[in-house]
């Protein structure tokens, strides 16, 4: 592999851009191909759209007969996590190791502040004005688990609007009773509330906030890995 | 990229083409062998890499550790001639005797080095 193009291709990466690398395995001669700037006149179109959409690294066969690998690299899943709390502090970095670009967001900057949360994951704002500068979208996982419904009732609703794959929150039977009832008065249907995960994560008996955060980081894997969404990158 | 700057996702040492680029960056020769083709049950999916050093140093994985050995030592042959070279594992193949997947799955690895055309 040459270094520029493998330079390329982690640049991207970083980026969060959507990058195939091209190998002939022929002559092994490569070339990297950018989703912002796919051409309809390349000689692999179709396959290398279905490739962008699916973000399936594979082998292919070039129109004059030629194998190629495709290395597909699509932006990561993302994991948003409102509060900044004892739980977080364990998920944030379980979720880096399997793979997720993570943001934790809370207002209350005795929780939000750079001695419990490194700089470039923390957001020490209201999640408005945070989610207006990113949006949430369908390759995003949100996880609500301040306990407080002046912080998280907000973040909830936008995700279920996004379209998260994954909306979680944490909290009893009873609070999470009480916040359907809530979210319904603020004009959300039984059907959007029921897609919320509470009480949040598998039912593992976890006790400890690591334990939580284990059960919290699986139940997101498993409605990411069992959707019928595009599969976006993890870790390689 | 330095660690903890990167916006991406996986950790920086965990990311395997990051490791790649950052150790040639830093004077080592190395290779990249990808998983391009599995049949049956195979350990890891295509797509998967392992970067390997002249030293024999590496991260990541292609297997569930059956045949990261075997892929070490030509990969160090790849380091060595600067050609590509594709390998096959699995219970079917000829090199079964010596390594091979206990799984039962089959798989191809492309093994190729790193090079620095500047």
């Amino acid at each position: 592999m040459r270094l520029d193009l493998l330079s390329a291709l982690n640049e991207a990466r970083a980026r969060r851009q959507a990058a195939i690398l091209v190998t002939d395995l022929q002559d092994g001669s490569q070339r990297l191909v950018q989703a912002a700037t796919l051409s309809a006149d390349d000689p692999l179109y179709p396959e290398l759209e279905k490739r962008f959409r699916s973000g399936a690294s594979g082998q292919v066969e070039a129109p004059d007969g030629r194998a190629a690998f495709l290395t597909v690299s699509v932006p990561s899943p993302r994991l948003v996590i409102i509060g900044a709390v004892h739980i977080s502090q364990a998920l944030l970095p379980m979720a880096e190791i399997a793979g997720f670009d993570v943001t934790v967001i809370d207002p209350r900057t005795a929780f939000a502040s750079e001695e419990r949360f490194p700089p470039r994951v923390l957001r020490a704002e209201w999640p408005d004005e945070v989610l207006a500068r990113t949006p949430l979208d369908a390759y995003t996982a949100l996880a609500a688990v301040t306990h407080d419904p002046k912080i998280d009732d907000m973040p909830l609703i936008a995700a279920l609007q996004a379209g998260c794959f994954y909306v979680g929150a944490l909290g009893s039977r009873k609070t999470h009773g009480k916040r359907a009832e809530r979210l319904m008065a603020a004009g959300l249907t039984e059907a959007d509330v029921a897609r919320i995960r509470a009480p949040i994560g598998l039912s593992i008996g976890a006790s400890s906030p690591a334990e939580i955060a284990v059960a919290v980081l699986a139940e997101v894997i498993g409605a990411l890995r069992q959707s019928n969404l595009p599969t976006p990158g993890g870790a390689r | 990229m330095q660690p903890g700057t990167q916006s991406g996702s996986a950790p920086h040492h965990l990311d395997v083409l990051a490791v790649a680029e950052r150790w040639v960056q830093s004077g080592r020769k190395a290779a990249i062998a990808t998983v391009v083709e599995t049949w049956g049950s195979a350990p890891r999916p295509v797509g998967s890499h392992l970067v390997i050093d002249s030293e024999g140093n590496f991260e990541g994985s292609v297997s569930g550790g059956c045949v990261e050995g075997s892929v070490v030592s030509e990969a160090l042959d790849a380091i060595t001639s600067g050609r590509a070279t594709m390998l096959e594992f699995g219970v079917a193949d000829e090199t079964a005797w010596r390594v091979g997947l206990s799984c039962g799955g089959r798989i191809r690895v492309y093994v190729e080095p790193v090079t620095d055309a500047a």
